[in-house]
């Protein structure tokens, strides 16, 4: 039985996803932001586990099985993109792409 | 137990850290696994054994495979050009000011609310089957068609197109 307090299990994945919105905020490579992504997507999907095991309920499971579905279809569609992105601009700079701007 | 929540939540930190600031994709695709593998030895100890096992065949098995797949496939290796600039340390500076204040103003929320301590019986995998496909129905039918707009997307997204323009017209 775990015995750590709650707010310290919170705390972690707050940390978690902070890290992934650093990671987005900093990085210009968009493999690497896509990465950040999916970090912020797991402490999401840890915080319902968390409070589903407080509260003794099997909705937070259920909801992470969503954000698993969520995710999945999300790195597929970005993946797909960056593929596009590569072949028409030769980087993965997401600054290189501009061309709406002028 | 304690004592491994504490270990597997270190090793979690500490390898999201070096997946986000790493230069080589693939290494850091790799630290994000083993992330993704010690959130999982959290998600085994908080009772939820069948969320962990999906975490690891799911996230670290299939999502991050994918990752890696496209990674190889573009032939990504260290980072070249203009992503130097954005790497020196002075651009870390405002976002890790800005995501400290949101650190200190979660940690000061958390002290600030009360929660009750938690009942002693554990859930069981068949009571979330049970209610995902009772009380959940309609958002397992909507999560379908989200997944299989995601393969039509994908498929659409992924074709190489033809060229149509004649080989004259081509600029240079």
């Amino acid at each position: 039985m775990l015995t750590v307090p709650i707010e310290i299990q919170i705390l972690f994945a707050g940390i978690l996803f902070l890290i992934g919105l650093v990671g987005l905020l900093v990085r210009r490579n968009m493999i690497f932001m896509l990465m950040s992504i999916e970090i912020m997507f797991n402490s999401a999907g840890l915080v319902f586990i968390i409070a589903g095991n407080h509260l003794k309920q099997p909705d937070g499971q259920v909801m992470f099985i969503f954000i698993l579905a969520v995710t999945a279809v999300e790195v597929a569609i970005a993946l797909a993109l960056i593929l596009q992105v590569y072949h028409h601009y030769k980087t993965l700079d997401s600054d290189a792409i501009n061309k709406l701007k002028d | 137990m304690n004592l491994f929540f504490y270990i597997a939540a270190v090793v979690a930190l500490i390898s999201t850290i070096m997946a986000i600031s790493g230069r080589n994709a693939i290494h850091s695709l790799l630290y994000l696994i083993l992330s993704l593998l010690a959130v999982s030895v959290i998600f085994y100890l908080l009772d939820a054994p069948f969320i962990a096992a999906l975490e690891v065949i799911i996230y670290a098995g299939a999502i991050m495979v994918l990752f890696i797949f496209v990674t190889m496939m573009l032939n990504i290796g260290v980072e070249k050009r203009t992503e130097k600039k954005w790497l020196n340390p002075r651009m870390w500076i405002i976002p890790s000011v800005l995501t400290a204040i949101l650190l200190i103003d979660f940690i000061l929320a958390l002290k600030i609310i009360h929660v009750s301590p938690p009942d002693n019986n554990v859930i069981l995998p068949k009571q979330v089957g049970i209610s995902l496909f009772s009380t959940y129905l309609l958002a397992v039918e909507i999560a379908a068609i989200l997944l299989m707009a995601g393969v039509i997307g994908a498929y659409h997204l992924g074709s190489q197109k033809k060229k149509v323009t004649h080989r004259f017209l081509e600029k240079k």
